[in-house]
């Protein structure tokens, strides 16, 4: 249990993917400009990060490991080179159904997310936590874990990105920076902030 | 001719269709430095108050005077008491020069006094021309007053700085901090970091070499003292107490560090000035200490086998490293913290409790208060936020 808050905390804070990978940045800053819609795409991520991962991991250890057809009999293949495909794939389709799911029980949050839930599969944040599951050789736990830590630590750093944004409306900022050019300086400041937690050792 | 007139006289060739109309900035500094301004709102509405932005910047300029007063002392104590355990003659830079008269000895408080405002005087003296060159050049472009936010911003930054910090790497720290931590985003009042901290961070991360280790909290080069936290963060408070550092010596201030965070009395003698003429907010203060006191008697609690300091009390995290002094003046920053009264006490526990965190926690940093205050700064706006939205269903509610 406690393997897995280490887990937990580290995903979060310590690997944060916007602020320690910078992951994710298109959607991290087109659509941090207001809490309400920042907080709707963290949860988006959040979702998709945790379906992704683990049934990412299902398939990469049920069918693409080495010797991981074994069940069916067959050994000595490996098909790990088909990791990078398989898991483009597996997000594509599951970002396609859960968009399915909320055009149909959630509306309003779909109408809110518009064009966004289509970036979301093409969201780096989302494919690197898959990726960084089959790196890091997670188990399917670890992979759920992981999934909810690595969601919830992008969503967090962007709502705190649209909380700042906003205060920011109210500053005098230079032509030439204004928009994104100011947007990319305050992620670099935050990504300051969070290197309080560089270092610690779970 | 009084110095009113004479500004008077120039006072056409800066405004507007002047030849010198660029320079308004300049102009403007140096008036309203000297005199009150004489502008009234204009608009329906109308405050009548005596406090405004320079007055409430003078007040924390003024309330840092102890602090400074014990960095010379200090740091001219610590430097002399080097020079005795080393068995040198005399520093072997160019502050022997004025140093004979004075001589180097520890007891001496004159010499004491002297020493550390050698090494104090050329940081802060870089500080303010470096800044000063800065904000001058972005007030004449953009056409905004040089205000004495600065003033503040360049003070607190001296006071964080190691006793012997190259100055080049001073004037480096405060370049980022006016330009990338306040300038960009308009000058005083527009940031969403503290510029001082954002200056020290910078060289924190960019230099560790001259603001971190065990080297450099002592003015004479060569010379090896690990700050009270340092040794706290290593051996625990045994190895506090077998270096010969007692509490009541970290709560007056003579141990190694930073040049103005050593004494803790100095800093709650402005903190008391701070609030009583209300600059500073005392829920911001209350949440950052109980903030710490929780998080420390939760560590003390779980206690381990491993790490010393989890068994550090809050009383001890509160006399070493940095924390009174981030608390009282750094955290209190009106521009950087949360706005809202509730929120003012969640960023302030927000930071007690991150500062603890880090330092035991994390082995990387000994210290946390810049990086806990840094970090509550950016989710200020958010704690804000969430404050504000939990007022207004509160109203819906009373209302509906």
């Amino acid at each position: 249990m406690e393997a897995y808050i280490s887990l937990f905390i580290k995903a979060v804070f310590i690997e944060n993917l916007a602020l320690s990978f910078f992951l994710g940045m298109c959607t991290f800053i087109a659509v941090s400009k207001k809490v309400s819609t920042a907080i709707g795409l963290g949860t988006a991520v959040m979702i998709v990060q945790t379906i992704t991962v683990p049934a990412n991991n299902f398939v990469y250890h049920s069918l693409l490991k080495e010797d991981a057809l074994s069940w069916l009999g067959i050994t000595g293949v490996d098909l790990s080179f088909l990791a990078l495909l398989s898991c483009i794939g597996m997000i594509a389709a599951l970002v396609q159904i859960l968009e399915m799911i909320l055009d149909k029980f959630f509306p309003a949050l779909y109408h809110a997310l518009g064009i966004f839930l289509p970036l979301i599969t093409v969201n780096c944040a989302i494919l690197a936590g898959s990726l960084f599951m089959i790196e890091r050789d997670y188990n399917f736990g670890e992979s759920v874990t992981y999934g909810i830590g690595s969601g919830f630590g992008w969503a967090l750093a962007i709502t705190v990105m649209a909380g700042t944004r906003e205060k920011l409306k109210y500053s005098d900022i230079p032509k030439g920076l204004q928009g994104l050019g100011i947007t990319f300086i305050t992620a670099g400041l935050m990504s300051l902030g969070f290197m309080a937690f560089s270092g610690i050792q779970l | 001719m009084s110095a009113r007139d004479l500004l008077d006289s120039i006072e056409p060739h800066f405004t507007k269709g002047g030849k010198l109309e660029k320079y308004y900035g300049l102009y403007e500094m140096v008036d309203t430095f000297i005199y009150t301004p004489a502008d009234v709102t204009r608009g329906t509405t109308h405050v009548r108050d005596g406090i405004d932005l320079k007055r409430t910047m003078t007040f924390v300029v003024i309330a840092t005077f102890f602090c400074i007063m014990m960095a010379f002392y200090n740091t001219g104590y610590q430097a002399n008491l080097a020079i005795e355990a080393m068995g040198l003659e005399k520093v072997d830079n160019w502050r022997s020069i004025p140093m004979m008269i004075f001589g180097y000895s520890p007891m001496n408080p004159i010499s004491c006094f002297v020493h550390g405002a050698l090494y104090f005087l050329p940081i802060y003296i870089v500080t303010l021309a470096v800044g000063g060159v800065w904000e001058v050049l972005f007030a004449t472009v953009r056409g905004h007053e040089v205000n004495e936010g600065f003033l503040v911003s360049s003070m607190l930054y001296t006071l964080i700085m190691p006793p012997d910090m190259p100055l080049w790497q001073v004037a480096l720290g405060i370049s980022f901090g006016i330009v990338i931590g306040k300038e960009v985003f308009g000058g005083t009042g527009k940031n969403f970091l503290n510029p001082a901290l954002t200056g020290r961070a910078f060289l924190y991360f960019a230099y560790p070499a001259s603001i971190s280790g065990d080297s450099v909290w002592v003015a004479v080069d060569g010379f090896t003292k690990a700050t009270p936290l340092g040794l706290a963060a290593t051996g625990g408070l045994d190895a506090v107490h077998e270096a010969g550092f007692g509490w009541f010596q970290s709560f007056f201030g003579f141990i190694p560090g930073c040049l103005g965070e050593t004494s803790t009395v100095a800093i709650f003698i402005g903190a008391a000035f701070l609030l009583y003429t209300r600059v500073a907010s005392y829920r911001i203060m209350a949440g950052v200490f109980i903030g710490m006191v929780l998080m420390s008697s939760v560590f003390n609690f779980i206690g381990s086998e491993t790490n010393p300091m989890f068994a550090m009390p809050w009383y001890w995290h509160l006399v070493v490293g940095g924390f009174a002094f981030g608390m009282v003046y750094m955290a209190t920053d009106p521009v950087s913290a949360a706005m809202t009264d509730t929120g003012r006490w969640l960023f302030g526990g927000l930071i007690g409790v991150m500062t603890v965190l880090i330092r035991v926690v994390n082995p990387a940093f000994p210290e946390g208060i810049m990086l806990a205050i840094l970090f509550s700064n950016m989710f200020a706006p958010l704690i804000d936020y969430f404050v504000i939205q939990a007022n207004i269903r509160r109203r819906v509610k009373r209302h509906a």
